[in-house]
């Protein structure tokens, strides 16, 4: 896919996720739109997945450990082929496969079944190091939140794979700056982020999380890493390009209603025409 | 396999059987939280250090790598002490383990009183309470050197969680090898009809001696062992219970959670009988050794014989 194309499915994984958590009349929209171009290169670009064959042992992972970013997940996924975009309606209703956390024993596609924060990152781990047990060549790709690091199991999980190397596992930061109670450095501030997983042995790259560009140069980067896990630092804004969530700390766990899910699918038709003007 | 009647921890037969199962089963790795020398994984690491991965002093992160090495089709056996494999990593198992139902092996030593020395702050007496209430979780607690052989391999061939509870002290065995196991099946080792006597774990030692010393005084005990605590043997329950009127249950662990709780549970819905439980009653432990603590908490033979005495004679 070229940016354009990149950009127009991003716009597509918001419009799921809005419509997603509007239908559930809950869930997290601020911290999945923030992710919408990660989760995009990720299913799109980056890693080698066939919706045909989910559960293919050769296959790359991704493990949400910011498990409940999933409705950006979900919407990728759904866009990738994994279930149609339809279902996206059915987000957190009773007998779902789109569960309010990721089920990986229910949606084939899912890879762990994440929500409780910091366990992802570990179990992302033990994939790892399966994968290097086994000499398979696939890659493991792990999602955190800025808040998320301060769970301890998360700097537990960091020493453990520096100290292994374990150059088949990608973690990412959707560093947007903002959690439940406030902005990340007033809450308890985790930076300087890069300079601690640095010295946990990781190699640090830090971005635009908004850039396919440098998405792609960061994804290429960690797979040329030998000898260390990478982590990428991905900037990015939360409740980003609809209006009336970007960078609002309310917006993290709560579900829009009727006018304002109006207003926020009408920033991302915006966006829509705009990209349709560009290709033009 | 060690001779009827000669000491052995079970965690000691734990060290044993992974490395027979290990040359078996390329799948099976062993993680531990830097305790192997004492959770006897280190026998695994030695034979095996490729499989092997020692985690440090971080149960919750080991716990849930195990749970990536199962979803990638490895048969992780993850070992510490039973209060920290159960309690420090709980959420772990419960979520990344038990959730999604991953086919991870938990392996707890030092569980119980007989810590000894160490005193509260490591005697685990909830760990089965923990892990018997969490869905599809399997929960088994080996009497001696052969069940506790036999409880491993059946983790193995068993697709799904499974908690084992080991000990840290010597125990007699009592089983030979002709012992009939099955997972999730308890066996009667003594059948009478006055009341029926449940034990699991270690305490099947105290309560096998606590049987001959009723038997000789004129009480018909029922002994039964439960090795299985989830999914607990129900039918073995309620027919001995039917038969006798009275049933005690026997753990090293609170009462409040553990085998007795789960005997109660069977018996309330099924066949209400008088139910004694045998354990530690709502206290923490302390420092002593772990004869002297069997003694104090009336877990040891004496203790069993004269529970049970008490309980058959004001029900009588």
């Amino acid at each position: 896919m070229n940016n354009l194309e990149l950009k127009k499915t991003a716009n597509k994984v918001r419009e799921g996720i809005i419509t997603g958590v509007y239908s559930a009349k809950a869930g997290h929209p601020g911290g999945s739109l923030s992710s919408a171009e990660i989760f995009t290169e990720l299913y799109f670009e980056e890693m080698h997945i066939n919706p045909e064959k989910p559960c293919d042992p050769d296959r790359d992972r991704l493990v949400l450990s910011k498990g409940h970013a999933c409705p950006g997940m979900y919407a990728a996924m759904a866009l990738r082929g994994y279930f149609p975009i339809e279902e996206m309606k059915t987000l957190r209703h009773l007998g779902s496969r789109l569960q309010g956390h990721p089920s990986m024993a229910l949606l084939p596609g899912v890879d762990m079944s994440t929500g409780s924060l910091g366990q992802g990152f570990s179990a992302a781990i033990g994939m790892a190091l399966a994968g290097r047990l086994d000499r398979k060549s696939y890659r493991v790709y792990s999602l955190l939140g800025d808040g998320e690091l301060q769970e301890g199991e998360i700097w537990e999980a960091a020493m453990f794979a520096g100290n292994q190397k374990l150059d088949n596992l990608c973690a990412i930061i959707d560093n947007n700056d903002l959690q439940i109670d406030g902005r990340v450095e007033d809450v308890n501030d985790p930076n300087p982020i890069g300079q601690k997983f640095e010295a946990f042995k990781f190699h640090v790259i830090e971005i635009d999380g908004h850039d396919f560009d440098q998405l792609r140069a960061a994804f290429k980067e960690a797979r040329e890493t030998k000898g260390q896990p990478t982590v990428i630092i991905a900037h990015t804004v939360k409740g980003k390009d609809v209006s009336f969530m970007e960078n609002a700390v309310g917006w993290h766990g709560k579900a829009p209603n009727e006018e304002q899910y109006k207003v926020a699918m009408a920033d991302l038709a915006r966006i829509d025409e705009k990209l349709a003007k560009e290709e033009a | 396999m060690a001779e009827l009647g000669s000491r052995i921890a079970t965690r000691e037969s734990y060290g044993h059987m992974l490395q027979e199962l290990g040359a078996e089963n390329p799948d099976i790795v062993v993680l531990d939280a830097d305790l192997s020398g004492s959770t006897k994984t280190a026998m695994f690491a030695q034979k095996f250090p490729d499989r092997f991965f020692d985690c440090g002093i971080a149960e919750g992160n080991m716990m849930a790598i195990a749970a990536g090495l199962a979803a990638a089709g490895k048969i992780p056996f993850a070992s510490s002490f039973a209060m920290f494999a159960t309690g420090r990593a709980y959420e772990q198992i419960r979520n990344s383990i038990g959730y999604p139902h991953l086919n991870v092996k938990i392996a707890a030593s030092h569980a119980g009183i007989t810590v000894g020395e160490d005193g509260a702050s490591h005697q685990c007496l909830e760990d089965i309470a923990l892990m018997r209430q969490i869905p599809g979780m399997v929960v088994m607690n080996p009497a001696d050197d052969t069940e506790a052989r036999r409880c491993v391999r059946a983790a193995v061939e068993h697709v799904g969680p499974v908690y084992i509870r080991l000990g840290r002290s010597a125990v007699p065995v009592v089983f030979d090898d002709s012992m009939k196991f099955e997972m999730g099946k308890g066996q009667i080792l003594h059948e009478g009809t006055d009341v029926t006597l449940i034990a699991t774990g270690i305490m099947c030692d105290s309560a096998m001696q606590a049987t001959k010393a009723l038997e000789a005084e004129g009480i018909s005990v029922e002994l039964i062992d439960i090795c299985t605590i989830k999914p607990i043997d129900r039918e073995i329950i309620v027919n001995s219970a039917r038969k006798t009127g009275r049933v005690v249950t026997a753990e090293e662990h609170w009462t409040i959670g553990g085998l007795g709780s789960a005997v109660a549970e069977v018996l309330s819905e099924d066949c209400p009988t008088r139910l004694c439980r045998i354990g530690i009653n709502d206290v923490f432990g302390q420092s002593g050794s772990a004869a002297d603590l069997m003694h104090f908490y009336q877990l040891d033979a004496e203790g069993v014989t004269n529970q049970v005495r008490a309980f058959v004679n004001r029900t009588r």
